[in-house]
């Protein structure tokens, strides 16, 4: 079958063994079996293993497997269940070679689904960007795009360090259009350098993963009024890149923080905390802001679950308000 | 006449006794005359090998078995170098965490010290079961396992006093101790398990004709992430090695107020089992290599329960008789002790000598002494060891310090 979308290019090549959480057999586009769909045939049972559902058991035995010469990818149906097996992705894999001196080192990676998806309700929505972001030895990588997806997790199996890799179950279906060079099976993504998605002049936008489609989408309505919005794709968590983040704010003088994930301790909250204490803080015109989801557990009913997380509308008002003192357009005001 | 020679008395017989003994001073020097004897016929080859059995069988307790039709010998033979070197590794690691302990009293050792004493034939009988191409991985009791896996008693100690001579460079402590295949030293009570058996899947996947020893303690037991760790490695014929070290205490909670079930080699369920004396270190090395054939003949995992003891509390925080009376560690320590085990043997069937056993003892109390002295001098590790080892690809130069103007090169 034709695989557009976002992972089109990594069925092509896969470096190391994939140990995949096999939930069910359906084939609802919602399932993110999807990922590894067509794996198993091209690359045998030897390099793509179904896992009984336990966690902690096969993220335990993939680190083990990895301290011992393998270079596994170990993939979370979503990162919610991570949670099960948080203990072998931080206290076994992400400290060994610190704790080692060097000795033993983990080359693995964590990946899957992260954060909100629709209607999965409370458990099945949060995000941990912040979580493994804020632990020192992991390397947390959070795409958006086909490019970002293929460059990075090429990037990400052939680091030698332990990553995490954060993907979002709405993106696999949306299409993205991949240039030559990127369909090259050796493109790679440096890991830790964001992007800087849309250049403008009067707002820095910072985001990762879905929402870096919302704020483009934002920018070009805010374009209309005349607010330029310089929207960077971090495309990293850990190592969060700040030189990117704060020559533009340099440029613009407003910086407004977009993310999915809850507002306490985020990944916004670094970044804002970040700009105060480095040369950027001087060119601030206004207060770094955060925009983010809503400090709750995700609800199920549809219109609780559209006002738990940003949408583009209220990236605009952000914006606007920031820019301009007002909520509303110069046009309705 | 005849002078001492190397490290012998320091006197010659027919002077004047250098010492007032309380034997009155020619008793003291016949005392003296007669030691340098014994000691010059020791060493200036009076004694032969002709003196001594160059092999010994001996009967060892039957295992208990799960799920196996087959069973170890029960009559074992251990040819005389092995018996020497059987104790002199026990003695070793005996002397190791006495030292430790010492060492934590004085406060040159702090945070975690869990010790190994009389559990000894446990570690011994496993390695020299394996070979040094299988792979090990065990949880916090590791000091004496990380000797038998090739690290120095000098990386060891110094390790635990936190100082740069450690294996770890003294970053990881009493608990994260690595070499060579051999995966620690886990501070995580049972995360090792899935650790090992990933270890195992490695060495499966890589062809390789080795298998991986997976060591627990009874403590750990029933943490869920082991029998997770089961179902896989008997779904995929892992050649893992579960061990578990029952030396009946987790912490404070004695194995019968923990567990539903404490016939540990039988939880394996699937996985056949198999219980050992763990305080004879022949009958750990025979139930090893039984567990080992079976395993490297593509059978699939094993499960072998130790039955152990150890004479400390469960760490150097915890002074152990609280939940046992001291009776108890003292009856074990007459009736069971390893090391005296073997002594008792080598001795009684002429593979050595009383003599010749301390003789290793002295050799072991000044070689750990010599380990204490560089880990008590060796300094501790440079300040740029802070921030190394955190990647191994580093992708930043500089980690952010304690306070936003201090950037701290990293390696």
């Amino acid at each position: 079958m034709a695989a557009p979308g976002v992972f089109g290019g990594l069925l092509r090549r896969l470096g190391g063994f994939g140990v995949r959480v096999r939930r069910s057999l359906h084939t609802s586009p919602a399932m993110s079996v999807q990922i590894t769909r067509g794996l198993l045939k091209k690359y045998g049972e030897k390099r793509v293993i179904d896992t009984p559902i336990t966690e902690m058991g096969f993220a335990g035995i993939a680190t083990g497997a990895a301290m011992a010469g393998l270079r596994p990818i170990c993939e979370f149906m979503t990162f919610n269940f991570s949670m099960q097996a948080i203990d072998q992705v931080v206290n076994s894999a992400a400290k060994a070679l610190y704790m080692s001196a060097g000795t033993i080192h983990v080359p693995i990676v964590f990946r899957g689904p992260n954060g909100a998806s629709a209607g999965v309700g409370a458990q099945h929505s949060q995000c941990f960007a912040a979580w493994y972001g804020h632990c020192p030895g992991l390397k947390v990588i959070s795409p958006w795009n086909s490019i970002d997806c293929k460059g990075l997790l090429k990037a990400a199996i052939r680091d030698d360090d332990p990553v995490v890799f954060l993907e979002n179950e709405l993106m696999y279906g949306v299409p993205f259009d991949m240039p030559e060079e990127a369909q090259s099976p050796d493109f790679l993504l440096p890991i830790g350098k964001a992007h800087v998605e849309r250049t403008g002049q009067h707002i820095t936008v910072v985001a990762h993963s879905r929402i870096v489609g919302f704020c483009l989408e934002a920018a070009a309505a805010l374009a209309k009024e005349g607010i330029e919005c310089e929207v960077i794709n971090l495309r990293s968590i850990r190592p969060l890149d700040m030189a990117t983040v704060e020559q533009s704010v340099m440029k613009t003088n407003h910086l407004m923080t977009v993310e999915g994930g809850w507002p306490i301790f985020g990944v916004g909250a670094e970044i804002c905390a970040s700009v105060m204490e480095g040369p950027a803080f001087d060119y601030l015109d206004a207060p770094a802001m955060r925009v983010t989801g809503v400090d709750v557990p995700m609800p199920y009913a549809r219109n609780l679950e559209e006002l738990a997380g940003p949408q583009v509308k209220d990236i605009i008002t952000a914006a606007r308000r920031m820019v301009t003192g007002k909520e509303e357009s110069r046009a309705t005001a | 006449m005849f002078v001492a020679t190397h490290n012998g008395p320091q006197f010659v017989c027919g002077q004047a006794p250098p010492v007032d003994g309380p034997m009155g001073q020619r008793g003291t020097y016949a005392i003296q005359c007669a030691l340098q004897a014994l000691w010059l016929r020791r060493n200036l080859g009076a004694r032969s090998l002709a003196d001594f059995a160059s092999e010994a069988t001996f009967d060892v307790k039957p295992c208990l078995l799960h799920g196996l039709e087959s069973a170890p010998p029960i009559s074992v033979s251990l040819s005389r170098e092995d018996g020497l070197l059987y104790y002199k590794q026990m003695q070793t690691i005996r002397r190791m965490e006495l030292k430790a302990d010492q060492l934590y009293k004085q406060k040159v050792i702090r945070g975690f010290c869990h010790l190994y004493d009389g559990q000894e034939a446990c570690g011994v009988g496993i390695e020299n079961a394996i070979k040094p191409t299988d792979h090990l991985i065990t949880a916090y009791r590791v000091h004496g396992i990380a000797y038998l896996r090739g690290v120095a008693l000098k990386s060891i100690l110094s390790e635990l006093t936190g100082r740069q001579g450690g294996c770890a460079k003294g970053k990881g402590g009493s608990m994260h101790m690595y070499f060579k295949n051999f995966y620690g030293g886990n501070g995580i009570v049972g995360a090792q398990v899935p650790l090992g058996a990933g270890v195992a899947f490695a060495l499966k996947y890589q062809g390789l004709d080795s298998l991986c020893v997976a060591m627990y303690g009874d403590g750990a037991a029933n943490q869920g992430q082991i029998f997770e760790a089961f179902n896989m490695a008997s779904l995929w014929s892992l050649p893992c090695l579960f061990v578990c070290e029952n030396n009946q205490f987790g912490m404070g909670t004695a194995v019968e107020r923990a567990s539903a079930n404490v016939d540990y080699y039988q939880r394996g369920d699937y996985i056949p089992g198999i219980k050992v004396d763990g305080m004879d270190v022949l009958c750990v090395r025979e139930a090893t290599k039984f567990a080992a054939d079976f395993i490297r003949s593509g059978k699939g995992p094993m499960l072998m329960e130790l039955e152990t003891y150890r004479y400390h509390g469960h760490s150097m925080s915890d002074p152990g008789v609280s939940y046992r009376t001291r009776e108890e560690i003292k009856e074990v320590r007459t009736k069971s002790d390893p090391i005296s085990l073997l002594r008792d043997r080598l001795v009684g069937s002429g593979l050595s000598s009383v003599e010749e056993l301390k003789e290793i003892d002295v050799k072991v109390r000044g070689e750990i002494e010599e380990a204490s002295q560089f880990a008590t001098s060796d300094p501790e590790p440079p300040l740029s060891d802070l921030t190394s080892h955190i990647y191994k690809t580093s992708l930043n130069s500089c980690i952010r310090g304690i306070t936003p103007w201090q950037q701290l090169a990293t390696a």
